[in-house]
């Protein structure tokens, strides 16, 4: 199981195609330099033992992108109902607080679902622990939405520690 | 012209935000509408970035995104630990 | 061609649109977490819509890889530190207004 070597070659190959995106330039002294950084890049983050048992980024799969998918449909429903309520005159809003009990196993996939609930404006996630994410929103829909649990149903759950 | 709309648009949010900074109740206030400032010039930046075809700034607008995030973290940590050296309680695990 | 100049505009506009909202949003809710929600706004759609609004007018070059960057950027970190805001308002004791009456 030699996942260092492994990741740090992943990540290597995804620094050189961000090196490649940013610069442009493509005479054989940028390209020397882009190497040089590259590696330096590496060393460091093999000193500072960021490579890690988490997988590096890139592993994009089906459920990932229907999350992503849903996810974006979300956020511009969630968009068009803040700003209604922001136009709306007189008292448009009811916070809640309450916590909301969570049952997803692994510690990335919680991370992916709160953020998930912040990214979508009405929801914020305001403390997160093993059993339950406390959640501040802005309205009691949006409260009965996430009690649904219809985006917990979606996270991808399937990320499995090497 | 359009672009013109857009960076007036930007520059009217940015008064805004700035108005909440200084009315803020809040030390928390203040920092959310510091937060929404700095979103705000990056897209200003890469807005104007375009107009004038210098493609380099949309290096600085990529950067102040960064710096901007790093910032709010680091005033959060300043103003809940009131110094950058400690480690911190740990007070999610109790 | 002067099809995707339009939709381009379209969506500077309405980012621009959605900014202010969200600019009127932090003056016009009472207390500190109703007013994250308000800059959520400003932080997932309207910076979304200006920046897929600048890469359709860029076309495919390098500018427009660096603006989805900058997308990627910040789709991933405003989060952060939205929640990085909420919890350090938590636990620094500040208690929301909510909501009690009915329900």
């Amino acid at each position: 199981m030699n996942y260092p070597v492994k990741h740090s070659f992943s990540l290597g190959v995804i620094l050189l195609a961000l090196w490649l995106g940013m610069s442009g330039k493509f005479t054989v002294f940028m390209l020397c330099l882009g190497l040089a950084s590259i590696l330096a890049v590496l060393y460091i983050a093999h000193r500072m033992d960021v490579i890690d048992r988490e997988k590096f980024p890139a592993h994009v799969n089906v459920p990932l992108l229907r999350f992503w998918l849903y996810l974006s449909r979300e956020v511009v429903i969630a968009n068009i109902d803040v700003v209604r309520r922001i136009f709306t005159p007189g008292k448009s809003i009811s916070p809640q607080m309450f916590e909301l009990p969570q049952t997803l196993k692994t510690d990335l996939s919680c991370v992916i679902y709160a953020n998930a609930i912040t990214l979508t404006p009405g929801t914020v996630s305001v403390n997160l622990n093993k059993e339950s994410i406390t959640v501040h929103s802005l309205s009691k829909e949006a409260m009965k939405d996430l009690c649904s649990g219809r985006m917990a149903s979606l996270v991808p759950e399937d990320y499995k520690d090497e | 012209m359009i672009f013109t709309v857009a960076a007036l648009a930007i520059l009217v949010t940015i008064l805004l935000g700035l108005a909440r900074a200084l009315l803020g109740p809040t030390i928390y206030d203040r920092i959310l509408a510091v937060n929404m400032v700095g979103t705000k010039t990056s897209l200003l930046i890469a807005v104007v970035a375009v107009v004038s075809e210098r493609t380099d700034m949309i290096d600085i607008a990529l950067m102040y995104a960064l710096i901007n995030f790093i910032g709010v973290v680091a005033v959060l940590k300043f103003i809940s630990q009131g110094n950058f050296y400690t480690a911190g309680k740990d007070e999610h695990s109790k | 061609m002067i099809l995707v100049e339009i939709i381009s505009w379209i969506f500077i506009i309405a980012g621009a649109l959605l900014g202010v909202a969200g600019g009127i949003g932090i003056h016009r809710f009472p207390d500190f977490y109703s007013r994250l929600h308000a800059v959520g706004i400003t932080d997932t759609l309207c910076a979304s819509l200006f920046l897929i609004g600048l890469v359709m007018q860029t076309g495919m070059s390098i500018a427009s890889i660096k603006l989805c960057l900058i997308f990627i950027l910040m789709f991933f970190s405003s989060p952060t530190s939205s929640h990085a805001l909420a919890d350090a308002a938590f636990l620094g004791g500040l208690k929301p207004q909510l909501d009690k009456d009915d329900d």
